[in-house]
Parts: C-alpha cells; structure tokens; sequence
C-alpha cells in the first residue's frame, strides 16, 4: 500500500471496504497463504483443526501400502454417520411406537430421508470393518509396540465404543429386528446369572442382573430402554469416542508419527522431484533446552525424509473423505435400510439376528450365554490389550508380517484358525454337545466348556507353542491375532448365512422350514 | 537439588514431611476422593429404584375344552395356563437363555433364538438354556385362574379348582 492514504473518511470507508477480501482472507489464514514451508507449517499448526496433524509428515506415511487409509476411513464414516445421524434427529422421536413410525415417515415421506437414513446405516457398516482392518493393519506392521502401546488402548477403546454406538442404534428403529435383537442383548449383559445362579449366589451377588437394570432401566425393553439407549447412541458414546480418537491422533505423532521400519529411508530411495525444503531460514531461536530432553531435533543431522502435510497428507486424507462418502453413497443407492413389523413382545422374530458384525457372537452365545457373551470377549479383549506389553522384541516392525515366521507362520495360522473353527462348530452341529450327550451335566461344566471357549483355548496353545516354537513373542501374538480374526470371521459367516429357524444350520435359506 | 545421604529409616519412623507437601498432597487427596464419590453418585441415578412396567398379575378365564397336555397362552401374556387331572399350572414362555418367547409344540417348547428346547414341564432338553422354564404361582377360582407372572414356585405345583 504505497499508494496516497485517502484523505477523507468516505474514501478512507470506500477503500475498507474494497479491501475487505483481501483483508477476511488475511485475517482468517494467519499464517497467509500456504506456498512456503514456513507457512505451510504454520497453516497447520495455527489451525484448531488441523493442528492435531504433524506439520511434516514421512515420505513412509504417505504410501499406499503403509495404511491403506484405513483409519482415516473409519474417521470419515464416523463423520459421514455424524453429519446424517444429526439430520436424521430432525425428525426421530425417541418414544415405543412413535420411534416406529418416525422412521417410517423419514423412509417414506420425508424428502431424501430414505437417502440419509441408508447412508446412515451403510456408513455405520463401513465404519465397522474399517476399524477392525485397520486393527489389523496397525497389528500385522507391528505398529502396537513401544511406543505406541498406549495408542492400541485407546485403539482398542475406539473399536468398543464403535461397537457399542452400533449396537445402541440398532433399538431405535424399534422394529421387531431391533427389539429382539436389544432384548437378546440386554440378556447377555444379565447372563452373569448363569454362573451366579449356579453357585447359588444371585441373592446376594449379582453384577448381571445390576448390568441390564443400567442398560434398560426396567426389567424389561421398553419405553426406558429407549430413551437410554438413544442417550447413549446421540450424546454419550459420540462423545466418549470424540475424546479417544482425539487423544488417538495426538498420540500418533507424539509417538513419532506413524511405524515405519528402521530402513525406511533406504527403501524409499532418493527424493524423485525437487521438494522445497526449508527454503527460509528461522527467524527466531528456540529455546526449548531447559524443558525437552536430548538434543535440539535437528542439530547433527540432515533434514529429514519429510513432506510438508499441507498440501502431501491433507490431500490424501480429503481423498479418503471423498471415496468413502463415494462408497456409502452407492451402496445407499442399491441397499435399503431395513424396517420389519412393528415391535411386538409377544413374538419373537424367528430367527432374530443382530447386525452381522455381532452375528459372530452371537454364534458363541449359541452355546452359552455366559461364556459367549461377556467371558470370551473378555478374554479376547485382555488377550489384545496384554499384546502390547507380551511382545517387546523390535525385529519386523513396520514391515507388513514382519518378525520372525514372518507371511508363512500368518498363512499357517489363518489355516489352523480356520481350520479348527471348522472342526469344532462341525462337531457341535452334527453331533451336538455335552447338554445332548450327558444331559445330566451339572450347568457350570456346560457353561465353561462349550464350542467357544474349546476354539479359545485351542487358539491359545497354539500361540504359546508358537513362541516356543519360534523362540519368539512376535510368533506367538501373529499366531494369536490371525487365529482371532479367523475364528471371528468364521463364526460371523456361519451366524450370518448358515443359521435359520430356531438357530438351526442350514445350508442355504432356501432349506428353511415354511412358516 | 542436593541430596544428602541419610541413614536408612524404619517404616514407623519415616522420613519428616514438609508441612507444605502434606498439604498439597491432602488436598490434592481430597480433591480426587470428592470426584471419585460424586461420580458414585451420579451412577446411582441410572439405577432405578421403581421399574416402569405394568402389572405382572392378571387374571383370566380358561377355555372350556382345553386339552391335557396343551397350554392356553392369554393375549399378551408370555404364560402357557395348563390343566389336567391333578389341577391347573403355569409356565412360563420366557426362555431362560436370553429371553426370547418360546413356542409350544407337542412334546414341549422350542426356542425360536439359540434352539433351546423344553419339556412340557420345563426341564431342558437341548441347547444353551442353563436353567428350566419357571413355573408361576396360580391362583383358581370357578372358571377364572389368576396368574402372577413375577412370582415362581417350584415345578410340579399344581393348583386344584
């Protein structure tokens, strides 16, 4: 602004107001425009939103194969679910009945409600499995080991919290799927009982029928249950899981972004294109010795493999935003949501299936409620959570299968997995199980040794025999995570598409007996 | 900070503590004690005291040809009403597994959910129900039985008209 300042306050007032582009960019990106690394770095760090983003990112991070996106997917359809579960509140009445037919108008009358409600639903399933794959990507490339054991907590935190959001949506519809789906549910969180009531104690000690007063708030699924279910589903569980995806982000790059192996930097090889790196010297120093430990980050060495993540990491990130959305939206368009009958408690649906991510599960509860329900779980989940602190060796991290057995010891227990899983359900649908064949077994020996607990314990000896065999921790815990997710995608088949009437196995539903 | 050797002390005779830190740590204490309580608290509210559902005692009159061996399950209620020679009964249809409804077929009752299966008494025959089926208490007069599905008796109580 060389030019004469303007004289009079109307000129002064006209040129204000000429500038005002100019002057709301300036004020709105601080750090003006994002074109050096200097101000790309501070377009990230002087940003609220971004600024749960490292400002550099490694050239390692933002291959393909490093993530495959997987978790910012989950992150985009949290906030795809977000952005419709709030639309879909514009008309939803949490009350029996009212709720049925609310999500019928929004099916039926309201304009694009069908839309939103399928894209609802359809970015919930993806959220799902881009969860678990990415659990399964932070295990396969060792990503759980110091430092990041603490993120595998929360990781862990997250997946549940994932769960549970679905799982409470799924009352809401209040539709005979939902009801009996929540009212098997809520049975499982009492099944406690089993045990308690085997021993004689519910009198005095009982932790499962506590758990399902808590979750319904009655004895029974009904008008209480749903409003804590829909609490839980629009307010309480969104924001437990804003918290632990936010400390889950910051701990990615405290724990100095994501794994890579030690010799990243050989792999990757020589920078092909002419990135800009610190083209402007700091202006300031910084004197943060007195409160960091070690050496200034860059004294004694060269810079680093880095790329500024603005534009590199937020275009790939928008990218993922973009497909997943692409990918909720056409399967909106081809799937429907579905609605059944109104809720009725007189009659169960036969069969009444959860969502199929529970189907597994409910395969497990098949056997017993107990056992299946909360016992197995909790095992899994400590199983998962102790993986961390069990395997401490640092050989194979970052690489994909990497540590000792490596791809064979995966192929080799996705075999056993499966193969064991196979075995055992087949023995139990054939020939049946120790109700059928001493039918005078006292409960607690039924309880604690069912299919499910036998496929848990076969899994763990084979883990154990894989650290012995291998000398090695990272075998046992490959071994062990490949059997889980085998044994969880096997018995989620089978609940889902081999299971009919009275939980009966079917090959195909057409073998289904008529009504 | 300087760090003066000092001869190890007993756990009866620790070390003095300044008269700040055991303030500050007091507090600090009391601080997360009163979080810990208030959040007890707080987690009594969802723990109701009165359950909002309608009555489980009712009242209703058997057909007047109701076969042996088959239950009379009243609109709306998940009870089968039995009678035979020895006098009137009533099971319940709520599966002691994860409480689906279950079915009465002719030799006893099937479990839509996981299958369990039942003797027309109760007892369980099949699958991952762990307890029997309950039996309510009755209560007849004339042509009328009354029915209180929260109450349970042991299996085999028949009631005489």
């Amino acid at each position: 602004m060389s030019a004469a300042l303007p004289h009079t306050a109307i000129e002064r007032f006209v040129a204000n107001l000429k500038a005002i582009p100019n002057n709301l960019r300036a004020a709105t990106l601080r750090g003006g425009t994002p074109n050096t690394d200097r101000s790309r770095s501070s377009f990230v760090f002087g940003n609220v939103f971004l600024h749960l983003h490292p400002v550099r990112v490694h050239r390692w991070s933002l291959r393909w194969t490093t993530t495959f996106g997987l978790g910012i997917m989950a992150t985009a359809a949290f906030l795809i679910t977000l952005v419709t579960g709030v639309l879909l509140m514009f008309y939803y009445k949490p009350y029996p009945d009212a709720a049925y037919i609310s999500i019928k108008d929004i099916h039926f009358v309201v304009p694009t409600g069908r839309f939103i409600r399928n894209i609802h639903r359809w970015a919930a399933n993806v959220m799902v499995v881009a969860v678990l794959l990415h659990m399964a990507r932070a295990f396969y490339t060792g990503a759980y080991r110091k430092p990041r054991e603490f993120n595998w907590l929360i990781g862990m935190g997250l997946l549940v919290t994932t769960l549970g959001l679905s799982f409470t949506g799924y009352l809401l519809p209040w539709d005979q799927l939902a009801y009996w789906a929540i009212t098997i549910g809520a049975n499982i969180a009492q099944s406690p009982r089993e045990v308690t009531d085997a021993l004689n104690l519910t009198e005095s000690f009982d932790p499962g029928g506590l758990q399902k007063l808590l979750l319904l708030g009655s004895s029974e699924v009904g008008e209480e249950a749903l409003i804590r279910f829909f609490l839980l589903h629009v307010m309480l569980l969104p924001l437990v899981l804003f918290g632990l995806a936010a400390v889950h982000f910051w701990r990615i790059r405290k724990d100095g972004g994501l794994v890579r192996p030690a010799n990243a930097d050989e792999i990757l090889g020589p920078r092909t294109e002419a990135y800009p790196v610190f083209t402007e010297a700091p202006k300031k120093t910084y004197q943060l010795a007195a409160i960091v430990k070690g050496k200034t980050a860059a004294v004694g060495k060269g810079p680093e493999n880095t790329l500024p993540s603005m534009p590199h990491l937020f275009y790939a990130e928008l990218g993922i935003l973009m497909l997943t959305a692409g990918i909720c939206l056409a399967l909106a368009m081809v799937s429907d949501a579905p609605l059944k009958e109104l809720a009725n408690p007189a009659v169960p649906e036969n069969p009444a299936k959860a969502p199929w991510y529970f189907l597994g599960l409910q395969e497990l509860v098949a056997h017993s409620a107990f056992m299946g329900g909360i016992g197995i779980p909790s095992i899994v989940l400590i199983g998962l959570g102790l993986i961390p602190f069990l395997d401490r060796e640092t050989a194979g991290t970052g690489e994909w299968f990497g540590g000792p057995g490596g791809k064979p010891l995966v192929l080799q227990a996705i075999v056993v997995g499966l193969g064991s899983a196979i075995a055992i359900e087949a023995v139990a649908i054939q020939f049946g199980w120790i109700r059928e064949w001493f039918p005078k077994a006292p409960q607690l020996l039924i309880t604690l040794i069912n299919p499910g607990t036998v496929l848990t314990l076969v899994y763990a000896l084979y883990s154990v025999w894989l650290v012995k065999k291998h000398d090695s921790t990272r075998a046992g815990a490959l071994g062990l995570f490949t059997c889980f997710l085998c044994g969880f995608a096997l018995l989620t088949l089978i609940g889902t598409y081999f299971r009919g009437p009275n939980w009966n196995f079917y090959w195909s539903p057409a073998d289904w007996p008529a009504h | 900070m300087t760090v003066t050797p000092t001869p190890a002390r007993s756990r009866l005779d620790p070390e003095p503590m300044p008269r700040r830190d055991f303030l500050g740590l007091a507090s600090l204490w009391a601080a997360a004690s009163t979080m810990v309580f208030a959040a007890i608290g707080m987690l009594r509210l969802p723990k109701a005291a009165v359950l909002a559902s309608p009555s489980k005692k009712f009242k209703v009159n058997l057909p007047e040809s109701l076969p042996q061996g088959e239950g009379f399950v009243p609109p709306g209620r998940s009870v089968a009403v039995f009678k035979d020679k020895e006098g009137v009964y009533a099971v319940s249809l709520i599966c002691t597994h994860l409480g689906c409804i279950v079915k009465q077929t002719q030799t006893g009752f099937d479990c839509p959910c996981h299958g369990s299966r039942f003797a027309l008494d109760g007892t369980v025959i099949k699958g991952p129900a762990p307890a029997p089926l309950k039996w309510h208490k009755v209560a007849v007069s004339g042509s009328s039985v009354t029915v209180d599905e929260e109450s349970s008796v042991p299996a085999g109580t028949k009631v005489q008209a």
